[in-house]
């Protein structure tokens, strides 16, 4: 055996008196691969670096190379527990290019997929600041409720937690009566399973001592971070797009938009517990509004898109092989022969985490020039190091999880 | 009396006169054109007196054909108290992309800022840490600016002739 290798330890680091720990990037309290180097004093975290991009795949550059439809997907794959509403908000940056009216049937069914995504997303949110504080139970009880609205998009596109739903101008298909049937059986059944949830956490002792005071914000600060979406409302700024700049319809809606004060832990999922509540009564206003609209006409039972948008999302299958429009329309979509209108155009909608915006640059191509994704968590992903600079290091895993960052959308 | 983009536009013009050019409105929301070296001054007028205190976004985009401003950065403001909406545009040319950064003003900017670094290579004076986030370390060219192809242009199994913009972009 040659002889034994020393390690040299830089002149510093004998006299340095914290402790550098590498949290993550696959450790399994920051749910995703999240990298913080920290450095800690006993428990306490000094000063924290995050590295990000481990799954950076570049979709803007992709997005250069695809026709307006084939970024959908694209979108899917940023905040994939709300994949919805980043398809819906794609197809309103495009109609808005475009100047389609949709119809309000279109808007109001949207609006329920939405609302539904918002609530998956919350529940998800929630129940794992509850994992992190000790509270298994929770998270296992709405994961079935998070199923069942997985079972309804699976109904209306075929597809579960990528679902590239919708096209632009509507939907690509009408709801089945199964689908309405699914989320009728939703509505009925989650009041009951969401305040069983509730009285499990909002109130408990243990729950609330863990997580009130945990990693604050103050209002300034979350608005110089540029902050949206319940983390902003936590810290007591009621901005919210749906209301700010409304988009499918939601201006017929009537819903609170709930804030914190002191924008910690608790605030947050105070406040998206509350978001959760107001989403299930928008989704309760949307049912009875196409109730009225089809009694009215029931004519309106098959609207489910805007006609005069056939030109820009695929005809179904079919109607290629029987229609001869739609296989024109069919042909152009595919070897890229549609006009669209160059301007620039930025979009905002409220995801699950804040607002989500598309700024796209058409230059009247096939393809958009320039797509950039406004992503909240990447912007306020970036105020970590100062929320949980001076706590604790348990206080920065529950910080980690009810900021929900959600590494798709970090690194899009 | 609520702001709009016609007093918005005549207040800038007042303050700034014939530094902002390149006025446009397109879908409601109002562009105007900044001086690289007047970047600053225009954010933080905005920022202080009409109350533009929110940084939506910030981007880049590259313009291979604009030659001498082939770089376009793009500020994205919003003002939550009147609701309105603002977009800046800074062009900077490609051999020397330099423009000021908005990190004193926005702590929000500085990640959005690296990450138009990363993919565009705009230099932000005075950022604090102006290195790559997205991508590795190691890379040493900027792959938003368009002269990267996002396939490998010798591919011969795949022809795009037929297929919009051709092997081009």
């Amino acid at each position: 055996m040659s002889e034994q290798q020393h390690i040299q330890l830089a002149e510093e680091s004998l006299a340095k008196q914290s402790t550098t720990l590498n949290l993550g990037p696959t450790h399994p309290a920051t749910h995703g691969v999240f990298q913080n180097i920290m450095e800690i004093d006993g428990e306490r975290v000094l000063s924290t670096v995050p590295t990000i991009g481990y799954i950076h795949r570049a979709f803007e550059k992709i997005a250069e190379r695809r026709p307006y439809y084939q970024v959908t997907p694209l979108t899917d794959r940023l905040n994939y527990c709300s994949a919805p509403i980043n398809n819906m908000g794609w197809h309103m940056t495009i109609e808005k290019l475009i100047g389609i009216q949709t119809p309000k049937r279109v808007d109001y069914m949207r609006v329920i997929i939405m609302e539904l995504a918002r609530i998956a997303d919350h529940l998800i949110c929630n129940s794992v600041v509850a994992v992190d504080t000790g509270a298994l139970t929770g998270f296992t009880y709405v994961f079935q409720w998070r199923e069942l609205i997985y079972e309804i998009y699976e109904e209306i596109c075929g597809s579960r937690l990528t679902t590239n739903i919708g096209r632009v101008g509507g939907f690509e298909r009408n709801f089945t009566p199964v689908a309405w049937q699914k989320i009728n059986k939703f509505m009925e059944g989650f009041p009951k399973v969401m305040r069983e949830f509730e009285a499990l956490l909002n109130r408990n002792r243990i729950f609330m001592e863990r997580c009130i005071d945990a990693g604050p914000i103050s209002a300034e600060r979350a608005l110089n971070y540029s902050f949206t979406g319940p983390n902003l409302r936590a810290a007591g700024v009621d901005y919210d797009v749906r209301v700010a700049q409304p988009y499918s319809s939601y201006q017929d809606f009537d819903f609170k938009i709930p804030v914190g004060t002191t924008g910690d832990v608790y605030d947050r999922y105070m406040v998206r517990n509350d978001e959760i509540w107001q989403s299930y009564s928008i989704i309760e206003q949307a049912l009875q509004k196409i109730a009225a609209l089809e009694k009215e006409d029931p004519a309106q039972k098959d609207v489910f898109y805007a006609p005069e948008s056939d030109a820009y999302h695929l005809p179904p299958k079919e109607d290629v092989y029987t229609k001869m429009e739609a296989l024109i329309y069919h042909f152009k979509m595919i070897m890229g022969e549609i006009a669209v209108p160059a301007g620039e155009v930025y979009h905002g909608v409220e995801g699950a985490n804040g607002e989500v915006g598309y700024y796209l640059i058409s230059d009247g191509g096939r393809t958009p020039y320039r797509l950039h994704f406004r992503r909240p968590c990447f912007i306020y992903y970036q105020a970590y190091p100062e929320i949980v600079a001076g706590g604790l290091l348990s206080d920065a895993i529950i910080t980690l999880s009810s900021l929900n960052v959600i590494a798709g959308e970090l690194d899009a | 009396m609520a702001l709009t983009n016609e007093i918005l536009k005549q207040k800038l013009t007042d303050k700034f006169g014939e530094q902002l050019t390149e006025w446009e409105e397109q879908y409601a929301l109002l562009t105007a054109r900044i001086p690289a070296d007047a970047n600053l001054k225009v954010i933080q007028y905005l920022f202080e007196t009409e109350g533009f205190q929110f940084l939506t976004d910030l981007t880049a985009v590259h313009y291979p054909d604009r030659t001498g401003e082939e770089l376009c950065v793009v500020y994205h403001l919003h003002n939550l108290v009147e609701n309105i909406r603002l977009r800046l545009k800074v062009y900077v040319p490609v051999e020397k992309p330099d423009v000021f950064t908005a990190t004193k003003i926005f702590s929000g900017a500085n990640w959005m800022e690296r990450e138009t670094y990363d993919n565009f290579g705009i230099n932000f004076v005075g950022h604090p840490n102006l290195t790559r986030i997205l991508n590795v370390d190691e890379m040493d060219y900027f792959p938003m600016r368009k002269e990267y192809q996002m396939e490998d242009p010798t591919r011969i199994d795949k022809d795009d002739e037929m297929f919009g913009r051709g092997g081009s972009i």
